[in-house]
């Protein structure tokens, strides 16, 4: 459960956010979507605690994302942009650095860990370093490593940057199947179509401010258009930046 | 706490030790530098210092039989005379060639010129481009010029002239310095060897744990994790401090062995650089590990790139070497205030060593301790430099 309200956030003249409120419930996909430099990765880094928000204030799970900092992070899992491991360490031991930095250790971490590699059909490269990893490789173990610690909470930015149609279906199918298992998944897109596929709620941002947000048949009745798209448009003015 | 600590140390040891090339780098590249370059250096000095006392010099002499009083002269000066049947065109490419450093060419008509009290020619042929010959082309011509110098004292009191007449100005030169005084310099760089070669052991981590960590992308995700940046901060200096104190080692080890091939006895230094030796320099820059360590971390911390980090931190390797250098320019003295100042107390504890001098146990502490303190200070530094959001880039 994750709750924004009135986030802002200024990086020198620039405004990146603007009195940002909304809301993800449990069991629920909820989108962040707008065009690039909107403010959706600014938000997501408020919220997986790496920077601050000037003011405002934003919970996950009840906990104050700045106040209680370290007791969000067992909360959560994050694919940050980039998904950065550790080019000297395979698979296997980049996910369980972080299960280890979790807390787990033993044969409760081999076992998750061999989960993960079989849910994420990781298992082809499971033994092999890092540093010569595709991007959808990449992904899918920093994938693995946010989900180590079964966190209630999965934050994903731009999760399907630099995937092909495959790796694309395959994280759907992965966060569907988280959200059966009731976690609060929240992730930022630009590419509408992705968020229509796979949204149950929509926050579409503009300019560091929210424009809109609700279920997708809810955006289309708003906005009095039949399709999802012409409903966004009609939301943000124009169809600029949106793929 | 202590157990995520060890997981960020366990994980930088492993991740630096597969990095193949930066480990040769470090590991041996650092320690074998310094202990070699050393001992060339060393013996060098040695070379000088020896020839510069009653070593025999060669001289290849054509024409020996025109001068016989000279070459005589030369040869109770320790000049090593080599009778040659060439002419003065083959001596000078002999010369040349490098196959003698100095020839003396005495003409035909030497004795005739002599005898008229004419100035009687005489060639020297040599190199000046050939650095190696230059000391015995020196002695050469100071033997030629005291030969010289006697006879035209003679002419002159057969004349009844005082030969002081010639001598306006008598200057003598007195050189205070001792083989022990010059080997300061070198001790200097042996120190500086060891800091260098430490700091080489865990430049690379610094880097890759920080500004590379960046770069990478991995440094967003870590810091998502329910662990202290204080923690990842300490873990990661940790692991650097100990790949230098590996470094240190190896170096300490690599110096023991090289040196017992070189005489330092003869420079003023105590042969013998054992273990016990080797031991107090080893305790003695523990501390040090922990001070460069932050301090390369902190620099880094600052950087926005692999590439400025290493530009930056080539600059803090060449740090120390100030204190250094600046105590072998003012030939200071050990005190207790100079043991507070890192890299210098560290500096004059080694060379006191080396040197076979007592060192006291009070130097070697605040040595230790102030060293350490300062470290400390720095991953204090390091700690509050990493708790910044411009740290993300």
């Amino acid at each position: 459960m994750i709750e924004v309200h009135a986030i802002s956030k200024r990086f020198g003249q620039v405004r990146a956010l603007e009195s940002a409120s909304f809301s993800c419930a449990d069991g629920k996909i909820t989108g962040l979507l707008g065009p690039n430099g909107a403010g959706k990765s600014t938000a997501l880094r408020i919220l997986y605690t790496v920077i601050r928000a000037d003011s405002g204030s934003a919970t996950i799970d009840g906990l104050d994302v700045h106040k209680d900092s370290l007791r969000v992070r067992e909360r959560i899992g994050v694919l940050s942009d980039g998904a950065g491991l550790y080019p000297n360490l395979s698979a296997r031991e980049n996910v369980a650095y972080f299960g280890r930095l979790h807390g787990l250790s033993g044969r409760e971490l081999d076992a998750r860990i061999d989960q993960l590699v079989e849910l994420l059909d990781i298992t082809g490269f499971a033994d092999r370093r890092a540093k010569g990893f595709s991007h959808g490789q990449r992904t899918k173990v920093a994938l693995a490593r946010a989900l180590v610690h079964r966190p209630p909470n999965l934050l994903l930015d731009e999760p399907s940057n630099g995937l092909d149609v495959m790796a694309t279906r395959s994280l759907r199918d992965l966060l569907r199947r988280v959200r059966a298992m009731g976690v609060c998944v929240l992730f930022s897109s630009h590419v509408m179509q992705e968020v229509a596929a796979l949204c149950d709620e929509i926050v579409i941002i503009d300019n560091g401010h929210v424009a809109a947000s609700g279920t997708p048949d809810g955006l289309r009745a708003a906005s009095g258009k039949d399709s999802l798209e012409d409903a966004f448009v009609s939301v943000l003015g124009s169809g600029e930046g949106l793929a | 706490m202590t157990r995520r600590l060890a997981v960020v140390f366990r994980k930088e040891i492993l991740d630096n030790f597969r990095d193949r090339r930066s480990l040769t780098s470090a590991m041996l590249f650092g320690p074998l530098f310094g202990p070699v370059l050393f001992a060339v250096m060393i013996s060098f000095a040695l070379d000088r210092v020896v020839s510069s006392e009653d070593a025999l010099v060669r001289v290849a002499v054509i024409g020996a039989e025109h001068a016989p009083n000279l070459v005589e002269h030369l040869r109770r000066s320790n000049a090593d005379i080599v009778p040659m049947d060439v002419d003065l065109e083959q001596a000078r490419k002999m010369v040349a060639a490098g196959l003698e450093d100095v020839v003396l060419f005495i003409p035909v008509t030497f004795g005739e010129e002599f005898a008229a009290g004419r100035p009687a020619v005489l060639q020297l042929v040599s190199d000046s481009a050939n650095s190696a010959a230059e000391e015995g082309v020196r002695r050469i011509r100071l033997m030629l010029g005291a030969y010289a110098g006697r006879i035209g004292s003679m002419r002159l009191q057969a004349r009844g002239v005082s030969p002081a007449v010639t001598i306006p100005i008598a200057i003598d030169e007195v050189d205070v310095s001792t083989p022990a005084g010059r080997s300061v310099l070198l001790l200097g760089m042996m120190t500086y060897f060891i800091i260098f070669s430490m700091l080489m052991g865990g430049l690379y981590l610094a880097i890759d744990s920080t500004a590379g960590e960046r770069e990478r992308g991995s440094l967003e995700p870590l810091l998502t994790l329910p662990v202290s940046r204080a923690v990842l901060i300490v873990g990661k200096i940790l692991a650097t401090a100990t790949y230098m104190i590996t470094a240190l080692a190896l170096t300490l080890f690599v110096f023991a062995v090289v040196l017992t091939q070189v005489p330092l006895e003869d420079l003023g230094m105590t042969s013998n650089f054992g273990p016990g030796t080797a031991l107090r320099i080893f305790i003695l820059m523990l501390p040090f590990a922990l001070l460069g360590a932050a301090l390369m971390t902190c620099v880094a911390s600052f950087t926005r790139s692999y590439k400025e980090a290493q530009t930056y931190l080539t600059v803090v390797l060449l740090v120390p070497t100030l204190p250094i250098l600046f105590a072998a320019l003012n030939t200071v003295r050990p005190s207790t205030a100079l043991m507070l100042v890192p890299s210098l107390s560290q500096h004059l504890v080694i060379t006191g060593l080396m040197k076979a001098e007592t060192v006291p146990i009070s130097y070697l502490l605040i040595s230790f301790i102030s060293t350490l303190v300062l470290g400390l200070l720095l991953t204090g530094l390091a700690i509050r430099l990493y708790q910044r959001e411009s740290l993300l880039g």
